[in-house]
């Protein structure tokens, strides 16, 4: 076949990673239901062994995260939490990883309670001034993690100064990628060597599975984190894989209407009178909002504010609403509104959540696809 | 087009009994997420399970929870059907094991001595079961072109039950008048079905045009992945929901829980996959249309179409399916369908995935060649199903597998 021109993004996002069944001419990646494979002879597979080391249901997701990231491989977890563990697993100790201070409650609790005990030090930092992360690096700092936009106060970090001062100490930069997807920013083009991701989220879309992925641009770094995922046996079976696959197909979509959603209501909290803040990169009123539009083609679907009423005001407006259901997650077609001070992040001590500005009052938006006109009636009866 | 923003139909869940302000209903993306879908008792799940269960514990002899037999009931299936009622803003909604299976069951409503007034132009497995399957139980059968309604009227016989008709027809994208053809059935006493795989409940709501039962391929844009076989039939008629729940059950030709599930997540993205389906083709539509190795382009969003002005009065927009005639031979056609790289040549329609047909030795071999030239589907037909992939990389494959076949592009223009 004569070269083709690179995929634009929409066609990449249907047909990436896959191809028809080459047996039966099945146009739909199959659901690869078993345990393990036959061999032709000793020592002789065709690929495949045994389905904890992979699978091809799991190894066309992951040729299509590969694809829509801009890396090289990808390899796909049971969980969000799954992949960052197979990170972490890539560390020894006295190691030291340099994060950003605003970080989804899991991966902090994963950082200081779990990887402590084995002598891996994390240190959190707030890296909206980039210039602070060189000042913070050590001689062992293995390993730069940020998220962007932050869960949930949605600062924003520059993707590219962090890669660089990465690069610069000869260690890997780490970009938790959920809230934005590759759809609206790929992190491995603005220099960063790995990216992470809840496939939980926008990624499947649907809040119909669990899943996560770690994708690269280094190739000895992806064969690594393929025998982790090999050895630990965490990876992600064959059901949840082609829902993923399924959930990717309408990305682009979903992304679009979740973010044309997004600007939509919080225009609508800003001018609202018993709303104290709305935090939304796509406010002009965000601080960083040049460098969201900078670094990211959409500003995505997540919005975080506070009522005048503080904590008593949230909590009504959270149990009253119709349309918006108040649950853990985000990034699904079902619009959710969260209390991250008990919910997602309810491990995270008191004097940082404070220091952070997740108070009490705070609220949390994961914005859906349905009718905008219906989700801010919601709200505004709610609120009012 | 604007898009309508169709009012809630009754077989939605009901509204909590709590005093508060009226909410006006909720919009079409807003119903697409939510409608059939409350978060389960037990665990408070987001998404109600999947219930693989082929029978139901009774708390009594005679006391069940309103399940007792999954090919009578089931709870997955039952949320589909919320679903697809409240879409279509109709009553009731019937999940089916096929579209072919749908359509089965509301030609069982009918008795022996019964007859099928039928648009002519509809697809091949419904012209089938019509012409080879139900004349054996003297179902009468008079095919149609349903576009002159002169020809409708002359069309009734004294034991008509049924007018039926495909709008946009496949493969030739003909646009049917739902209202006027629901008139007409009514004044004859016959009730009007509608197949609306083309247009899906986004784009047309033929019960709000009179229409009397709905018929679906859900296994097309409902669907929208290529991923299942389904069907469905909608109506507001108290007793045809009766009776089509009985032959349901009876004859069970049911879905699986497993494509149930699938086919309501799908559901929730109709409204965007259908957006960026009909932005798409009306771009190609538009390419094909100007190049003079096509024929003859049948899509109801060119002004050129006969019925463009029918089809802005009664869809949303004009759809994804595109067909037209090249300038070559059946040899050629098949070269070139053969040729596509993004469009698959592979039978089924309104996936994520562009498809490509060729009706004449796919779709419609039903049909005799004499059935074929009546109703105008020629041997260089080519009918195509516009995924929703980056439109540009749709054009360019069909350019290229037209120069590999036809020579270089000569505009019209």
């Amino acid at each position: 076949m004569k070269e083709r021109r690179p995929l634009r993004y929409l066609t990449k996002i249907v047909h990436a990673g896959e191809k028809p069944c080459p047996a039966t001419g099945a146009i739909v990646t199959p659901i690869y239901q078993t345990a393990t494979y036959v061999m032709d002879g000793v020592g002789k597979d065709k690929g495949y062994d045994y389905s904890r080391h992979n699978h091809p249901t799991r190894r066309a997701l992951e040729l299509k995260m590969a694809a829509l990231e801009g890396g090289v491989d990808a390899t796909c977890f049971s969980s969000g939490m799954a992949a960052i563990d197979a990170l972490m697993h890539t560390l020894e100790k006295g190691d030291h990883v340099l994060a950003c201070d605003d970080l989804y409650g899991g991966t902090k609790r994963l950082f200081s309670q779990i990887y402590s005990k084995v002598g891996i030090v994390s240190e959190l930092v707030d890296m909206t001034d980039p210039s602070v992360i060189k000042k913070k690096l050590r001689k062992n700092t293995k390993m730069i993690f940020i998220e962007t936009p932050s869960n949930p106060m949605l600062k924003i970090i520059d993707i590219k100064a962090a890669a660089k001062a990465a690069k610069d100490a000869g260690i890997h930069c780490v970009v938790d990628n959920t809230f934005m997807t590759p759809y609206f920013q790929r992190p491995l083009e603005l220099g960063a060597d790995i990216v992470v991701h809840s496939l939980t989220k926008y990624l499947s879309g649907h809040n119909d599975l669990i899943g996560g992925a770690v994708v690269t641009s280094d190739k000895a770094f992806a064969e690594k984190i393929n025998w982790i995922a090999k050895s630990v046996g965490n990876g992600l079976g064959p059901q949840d894989s082609y829902l993923t696959i399924r959930g990717i197909k309408t990305l682009g979509l979903r992304m679009r209407q979740h973010n044309d959603n997004a600007v939509k209501i919080a225009r609508f909290l800003e001018g609202h009178k018993k709303v104290s803040k709305v935090i939304y990169p796509g406010l002009e009123s965000h601080p960083q909002h040049a460098l969201a539009k900078k670094q990211a083609t959409g500003f995505g679907g997540m919005i975080s504010f506070e009522l005048k009423g503080g904590l008593k005001a949230g909590v009504r407006c959270m149990e009253s609403v119709k349309v918006w259901l108040l649950a853990e997650s985000l990034g699904g077609v079902e619009s959710m509104v969260t209390h991250p001070y008990t919910m997602t992040h309810k491990d995270v001590p008191e004097e940082q959540k404070r220091k952070l500005g997740i108070t009490e009052g705070l609220v949390r938006l994961s914005v859906g696809i349905e009718d905008a006109d219906d989700l801010i009636e919601d709200l505004d009866r709610a609120i009012s | 087009m604007a898009k309508g923003r169709p009012r809630k139909g009754k077989a939605e869940g009901k509204a909590k009994p709590r005093k508060e302000p009226e909410r006006s209903p909720p919009g079409f993306e807003t119903r697409a997420v939510h409608a059939g879908e409350e978060p389960e008792d037990q665990y408070r799940a987001v998404i109600p399970p999947i219930y693989t269960t082929s029978t139901y514990r009774l708390e009594e002899v005679g006391k069940s929870h309103g399940y007792d037999y999954s090919r009578t009931g089931n709870p997955t299936r039952t949320m589909l059907e919320k679903k697809l009622a409240s879409l279509e803003c109709a009553k009731y909604g019937l999940a089916f094991a096929s579209g072919m299976a749908a359509v089965n069951a509301v030609l069982a409503l009918l008795d022996s001595g019964d007859h099928v007034l039928c648009e002519e132009n509809v697809y091949g497995g419904t012209h089938r079961l019509l012409s080879n399957i139900y004349p054996k139980f003297k179902i009468g059968l008079t095919w149609v072109d349903a576009t002159d309604l002169e020809n409708v009227k002359k069309g009734f016989k004294e034991n008509t039950k049924l007018l039926w008709i495909e709008t946009p027809t496949n493969p030739l994208l003909k646009i049917l008048d739902i209202e006027a053809l629901a008139k007409l059935a009514h004044e004859r006493h016959a009730l009007l079905v509608v197949d609306n795989t083309f247009a899906s409940p986004f784009l047309q709501r033929p019960v709000e045009k009179g229409c009397d039962i709905v018929v679906h391929s859900t296994t097309k844009y409902i669907g929208g992945h290529s991923d299942f076989i389904g069907g469905a039939v909608v109506t507001n008629k108290d007793q045809v929901y009766l009776d089509l729940a009985y032959y349901q059950n009876a004859a069970g030709a049911v879905p699986s829980p497993n494509d149930c599930f699938l086919a309501s997540r799908s559901l929730k993205t109709l409204a965007l996959r259908m957006r960026q389906h009909c932005f798409n083709a009306k771009r190609i539509a538009e390419f094909l249309d100007g190049d003079r190795r096509i024929r003859k382009v049948y899509y109801p969003g060119l002004p050129t179409h006969p019925g463009y002005e029918l089809a802005k009065r009664q869809m949303n927009d004009f759809g994804g399916i595109i067909s037209f005639e090249l300038d070559g031979d059946i040899e050629a056609t098949k070269a070139i369908v053969s040729s596509l790289h993004y469009f698959a040549l592979a039978s089924s329609l309104g996936a994520v995935e562009s498809l490509v047909a060729h009706p004449v030795t796919m779709t419609h071999t039903s049909l005799s060649l004499a059935e074929r030239e009546r109703i105008g589907i020629k041997d260089n037909l080519v009918r195509i199903s516009v995924g929703v992939e980056d439109v540009a990389d749709l054009i360019e494959d069909l350019d290229r597998a037209l120069t590999k076949v036809l020579g270089p592009s000569r505009s019209r223009r």
